[in-house]
């Protein structure tokens, strides 16, 4: 038991990620705390998702299952597995049962590579975003193959929308990334002019070296080359809702004229496993888009802030959010009807709230406080940008399917091509530049 | 035994010899344009897995910076979009004259 | 860096599903199908680009290959009828005069890997997988060493050739 303890403190104390210290056994313990991790977030996202919606549509979402409606995930994930698995007569019986998977593949292997702290990732790779962007581009393959294989005209054509639609957006998409991975390599004036090493380096496309870049560089490539960053965010932000097949780009599953697009015939499990992908797939995304413009797992201000004051100060926001959340419940046990009826969901309601306040004092304590910034502040980000999903989706109405390609091809893609130029530009003229006004500072 | 354990340059050749081989007879004996174009894909590719395994060989000879067969594979990769590109277009084109995906019926040698 | 784990096992594998997925993209009726084993048989082989130490070629594999170019292949599958060709003869006349000049071109490559065996001692050589992207970059951009840059500005400038007649063949009106 000792030796136990021992052991995972020494990898605890380690500075490598399982993955580049070839340790197979924390390799499997990570990836099944991704997996689990990942479908606990789907769930949260779901019911989120729905009363989110809901407050932002003046109703009141899910409320019947569980108090103010929390269990009913889990009730629809029974629901999805008692269901009948129907396959049409005319469908590619392999192809039809294997399209499912290979979306659900596509969408969690992408998180092999997701630094969720430096030393918090399954394994860092040297082609980290490439890989990224390959496995999470080959989730199409799946799309489309669901669609044919479905043998039926609204899914066909919802497949062919979606195939075009990804393979649009995912050019002005690359060129958004490229535009980053440029940026690792060129040192410049960083923030308020007191950046890192004053010459050009090599870049990086590790998933871990691009956030280590942005910690050296003192500033997030959100604001690098200001506005140059900022519209190559922007550009991703696009694509990302595009590639996911979100509102308001979420044509291949129009429900007013596809009624359900590509996956109009399946049902069941295999219809829970779309979903489950379409979700990942976003946290997936959201995910590169923190890391590579919103510093991922580094704290507000890590160098104008430096010290262990700030240290300890920043550290106690994971428990803080977690007492919130807790207080929260015990906030709506409070309002809760009085009448028996309510008395379980009442006491229901407590409970969780007791949990979650009890997991918020946990993560107060000192060892605990120093391991889960990383993951906090990265997970904290992603969510943001789950909300900013919901969002889109409450407030913009769907855009027509050639209005959908000109902002790829005609707006976006040239703009990523002046912003790559650009920022070329500017990281070649602005070593001197840089060097000049640290002379006449 | 010892010889199929030990992985060597030349098990990677002797694959992609064997993929060459599958792409050439799928050429050969098709009749469909579209399985004909992957056949192409699949010799572009046993060439390529020579060209990354002779690459490693290389690296063992002169250093880890000797990487010209990976920039030659690289090279390949963009032939192959430029060729499936320029291929499926021409397939599309014919098909909306000839109503037909087959190779042996493209015979007029005009368009 | 680790060495690999397994190789001889991974090797084995990742092939046979590589000449699995070839050998049923020659044979398979329906397009469909074949791309899909296409699809496997590209994904297996950047598997062996991982165990040759090419991370870059295999990443520029998953992405252009199996994520590009399937794609479009898919597509253009998908917009043109194929029920019909799936009922026709699937091999063409000469398939005879194919076979055996495949079966020749086969003699030679044995001949030739059975003498020239000698040529190639040691493969299993252990390398670093971290620099390899810049040393690609290297080749391709760098200004001492970027050997290579000439053919890169034809390689971009055979895309541009490629984008403009791929318009123009599939265009119904110019």
């Amino acid at each position: 038991m000792h030796a136990i303890v021992e052991y995972i403190r020494g990898y605890l104390a380690s500075d490598q990620t399982p993955g580049a210290a070839g340790n197979w056994f924390w390799a499997t313990v990570y990836i099944l705390l991704v997996f689990v991790g990942l479908s606990i977030a789907v769930i949260a996202m779901n019911w989120l998702e729905r009363k989110i919606l809901a407050h932002m549509q003046v109703r009141l979402g899910p409320m019947r299952v569980g108090p103010h409606g929390l269990l009913q995930p889990i009730a629809d994930a029974l629901k999805l597995l008692l269901k009948e698995d129907i396959m049409p007569a005319e469908a590619d019986a392999v192809v039809f049962w294997v399209a499912p998977f290979i979306v659900v593949l596509a969408a969690f292997t992408v998180f092999v590579v997701v630094p969720f702290g430096p030393t918090h990732a399954i394994t860092d790779m040297n082609i980290g975003v490439l890989f990224m962007l390959g496995v999470s581009s080959l989730a199409v393959l799946g799309i489309v193959t669901a669609g044919w294989a479905s043998n039926s005209h609204y899914p066909l054509i919802g497949a062919l929308r979606s195939s075009a639609q990804m393979v649009s957006y995912e050019v002005a998409m690359g060129l958004a990334v490229v535009s980053v991975i440029l940026m690792t390599s060129l040192h410049g004036l960083g923030l308020y002019g007191v950046g890192g090493a004053a010459s050009a380096d090599t870049g990086t496309l590790s998933m871990i070296g691009i956030v280590q870049a942005q910690l050296e560089q003192h500033e997030w490539f959100i604001f690098k080359f200001f506005p140059l960053g900022l519209i190559g965010f922007f550009i991703f932000a696009v694509a990302m809702v595009a590639e996911t097949n979100r509102a308001p780009f979420d044509l291949p599953e129009a429900e007013s004229e596809l009624t359900a697009g590509f996956h109009t015939e399946y049902s069941g499990f295999r219809w829970s496993l779309f979903f489950l992908a379409e979700y990942s797939a976003m946290i997936a995304v959201s995910s590169i888009a923190v890391t590579l413009w919103l510093g991922g797992w580094l704290r507000p201000f890590p160098n104008a802030w430096a010290g262990p004051r700030w240290d300890f100060f920043f550290s106690l926001f994971p428990g803080i959010t977690f007492l919130f959340l807790g207080g929260l419940c015990f906030f709506s046990a409070a309002r809760m009807p009085k009448h028996p009826y309510f008395r379980i969901q009442t006491l229901g309601l407590t409970g969780f709230g007791a949990t979650l306040a009890l997991i918020g004092l946990v993560l107060f304590l000192p060892g605990v406080r120093e391991r889960v910034g990383d993951i906090f502040w990265f997970s904290a980000k992603v969510a943001a940008f789950m909300y900013l999903y919901i969002w889109y989706r409450g407030t913009f109405p769907r855009y027509r399917f050639d209005q959908l390609m000109k902002v790829g091809w005609k707006v976006l893609l040239p703009t990523g091509f002046a912003l790559l130029i650009l920022t070329a530009v500017l990281g070649f003229v602005e070593p001197p530049v840089a060097a000049w006004l640290r002379g006449v500072l | 035994m010892e010889a199929m354990l030990h992985i060597t340059t030349l098990h990677y050749l002797v694959l992609g010899a064997a993929l060459f081989l599958l792409g050439v007879i799928g050429v050969l004996t098709r009749r469909n344009v579209v399985i004909v174009l992957m056949s192409i894909e699949l010799i572009l590719n046993a060439v390529n897995l020579n060209l990354v395994a002779f690459s490693r060989y290389w690296q063992g000879i002169h250093g880890s910076t000797a990487l010209h067969g990976q920039v030659f594979a690289i090279f390949i990769i963009t032939d192959a979009a430029a060729e499936a590109a320029v291929g499926l277009g021409i397939l599309i084109a014919f098909f909306r004259n000839k109503e037909t995906v087959n190779v042996d019926e493209v015979n007029l040698l005009k368009w | 860096m680790n060495p690999p784990v397994g190789t001889p096992f991974f090797f084995y594998l990742l092939s046979a599903t590589v000449l699995i997925g070839g050998v049923l993209v020659i044979t398979r009726k329906n397009a469909v199908h074949s791309a899909l084993a296409l699809i496997t048989a590209l994904l297996a082989q950047a598997g062996l680009y991982l165990m040759l130490y090419a991370p870059f070629v295999a990443g520029v594999q998953i992405i252009l290959y199996a994520g590009g170019i399937m794609v479009l292949f898919l597509f253009v599958i998908m917009l043109i009828s194929i029920e019909r060709s799936q009922k026709e003869r699937q091999f063409n006349k000469q398939w005879l005069v194919g076979i055996a000049a495949a079966a020749a071109l086969g003699g030679l490559f044995i001949a030739v890997y059975t003498k020239g065996k000698s040529l190639f001692p040691e493969g299993s050589l252990t390398y670093a997988e971290a620099g390899n992207t810049q040393g690609v970059a290297d080749l391709l951009y760098s200004q001492h060493s970027g050997i290579y840059m000439f053919a890169f500005e034809i390689a971009s400038l055979l895309l541009l050739v490629a984008i403009i007649g791929a318009v123009v063949m599939a265009k119904k009106r110019i």
